[in-house]
């Protein structure tokens, strides 16, 4: 456990060390206003609630969130840090674990820096907080898969524009799994049962049930596996790479 | 402490590693020779748990570097090749990262990274990012975080690359300090430097091991060892040639023009004492007169390549 904390504190003082931290703080943050103020057309719906807000995580997430996850393990790797890591005594599911910990960390601190609109919202009507809480732990779930994806993939390569891509495209096929467009396409001739099983591996599908204010088992137990999953898959790649 | 048994890595169809088998007992400094992509680097990955072996097994204070890594690895201190390290970090924040992954706290911990920071010589970048620091002063950062812990064993990939002369000497000076207490591992591809601080020496080609001795034994396989070079009037030179030819002991003699001469004895035999007799006998004005240790770096050529 105090490994797991050790390899967090530094992984996370890292995105700060960095301007790159900053940088993406404040793009994620006019960006995620821009949408929900201009696209998501916040003040004009006269509604008391942060749908417009929230509706655009997924598609924010999918270039926001792999740029996080990019330099886990491929900048570990390019600098060589990463011998250095793996003869200390340590576990690999605690390096694996501490780092995508961190991660996740600096995405809620992203998250939280949202604020300012939950305020406004309050502000200016009266709105179904516990919805807008449900809406905040879906996205931080949701993220939470993203970085997972994305740290699998960063561990494949030491090249961390490749690592950008590959997860942003892994990403959008797990996002756009559950749209209308996809179910349509795959309608008629896939048997329904994978259509369905398609449609449940979304994200989309899973967050958009939380953020309407519905915290239900199933979709944190679908994030939950997500993370796990792909934790372990980062996991047994590094684990090949020893053997290679 | 150190025991490696039939080490094999390969890398696809490559064999980087071939059959490695040695130990390294306490008190001992071993050196790892070799030319450049021999496997030296790779048998110290191995060895330290960054790779799995392909065949063949590892292990440090008895622990399995595969079976108990962890165990292993706490009483290991390792230095990479190129010594990483997080380059945004600086030598304090770096040090207290390692203590905590270390297990080291409290009073321990500031007393370990303070001796460490002295050891290493470091206190001068302490608060300096390491990716602003000279190669000299992140090779020392990599060091201090090998010594941190005071682990038993010691595994350095290269310590002294990029260190100027006397930054060299006193990285050796160190090795040399700490080696009764622990067991050590250096590589290198400086021969002076196994002389300086090896108490034995591995030379590796191809993957494999292909010598290994003491310095003074792998001199000892040099053509010059114990050759006798003397100087001595020119006028005297030829006369001198043809007399010391007609010693037993005496395989050849190459005469250098200016009045030097190269004796080189018959199997390695010392043979400065009946060179200098004869001298005195027959009273050749001698200015100089010594005799060869082997030069380590012609063993090395001749091994290396004939093994490759």
């Amino acid at each position: 456990m105090s490994n797991i904390w050790t390899i967090f504190k530094r992984e996370l003082r890292g995105y700060f060390a960095t301007p790159v931290a900053y940088v993406f703080l404040v793009v994620f943050l006019a960006v995620a206003g821009a949408l929900t103020y201009f696209v998501g057309n916040f003040f004009g719906r006269e509604q008391a609630d942060l749908q417009a807000f929230f509706v655009f995580h997924p598609w924010l997430y999918l270039f926001l969130v792999p740029a996080i996850s990019m330099r886990l393990w491929a900048e570990e790797r390019k600098s060589g840090t990463i011998e250095l890591l793996f003869t200390l005594p340590i576990s690999l599911p605690q390096a694996v674990i501490g780092k995508f910990l961190a991660a996740w960390a600096f995405a809620g601190v992203a998250l939280a820096l949202t604020f300012p609109i939950w305020m406004v919202v309050n502000e200016l009507g009266d709105p179904d907080n516990g919805a807008i809480l449900a809406g905040y732990v879906g996205s931080f779930l949701m993220a939470g898969g993203y970085l997972a994806i994305g740290a699998c993939f960063s561990a494949w390569t030491k090249n961390q524009v490749i690592a950008f891509v590959v997860s942003a495209a892994v990403c959008l096929i797990f996002t756009l799994s559950g749209t209308q467009f996809v179910l349509t396409f795959l309608s008629g001739w896939v048997p329904q049962t994978i259509a369905d099983t398609i449609a449940s591996l979304s994200f989309l599908t899973h967050f958009n049930a939380i953020s309407k204010g519905v915290i239900e088992v199933r979709d944190l137990v679908f994030f939950g596996s997500m993370i796990v999953l792909f934790l372990i898959a980062n996991s047994i790649v590094l684990d090949l790479e020893k053997a290679e | 402490m150190i025991q490696a048994d039939s080490l094999t890595k390969y890398f696809g169809p490559i064999k980087a590693v071939d059959g490695v088998s040695f130990k390294v007992g306490k008190g001992e400094v071993l050196g790892f020779l070799g030319p450049n992509g021999a496997g030296k680097s790779t048998t110290m990955k191995t060895l330290c748990g960054f790779l799995t072996p392909t065949a063949g097994t590892a292990s440090i204070c008895g622990f399995d570097i595969v079976q108990n890594p962890i165990e292993a690895k706490q009483h290991l201190g390792y230095l990479p090749e190129g010594a990483p390290a997080y380059a945004d970090m600086t030598p304090r924040s770096y040090l207290g990262f390692i203590a905590g992954i270390r297990g080291l706290s409290g009073g321990a911990r500031a007393e370990r990274i303070e001796k460490t920071v002295e050891l290493a010589n470091i206190a001068s970048v302490y608060d300096q990012p390491i990716e602003t620091l000279s190669k000299g002063f992140k090779r020392r950062v990599g060091l201090a975080q090998a010594l941190l812990d005071d682990p038993d064993v010691l595994v350095l990939d290269e310590p002294t690359d990029g260190l100027d002369p006397n930054q060299k000497h006193e990285v050796r000076k160190l090795i040399r300090e700490m080696a009764p207490k622990k067991a050590i591992i250096i590589s290198t591809h400086l021969l002076e430097e196994v002389t300086a601080v090896c108490s034995r020496a591995i030379i590796i080609a191809s993957g494999r091991v292909v010598a290994d001795g003491t310095p003074e034994e792998m001199e000892a396989r040099s053509r010059h060892h114990n050759a006798v070079t003397l100087k001595i009037d020119k006028d005297s030179e030829a006369a001198a040639a043809e007399a010391l030819r007609g010693l037993d002991e005496v395989a050849n003699v190459q005469p250098r023009g200016g009045g030097v001469l190269i004796v080189y004895p018959k199997d390695g035999r010392s043979i400065i004492a009946t060179v200098n007799d004869l001298a005195r006998s027959q009273k050749w004005p001698v200015e100089e007169v010594y005799a060869e240790r082997g030069h380590l770096d012609e063993v090395f050529r001749e091994i290396t390549q004939t093994a490759a």
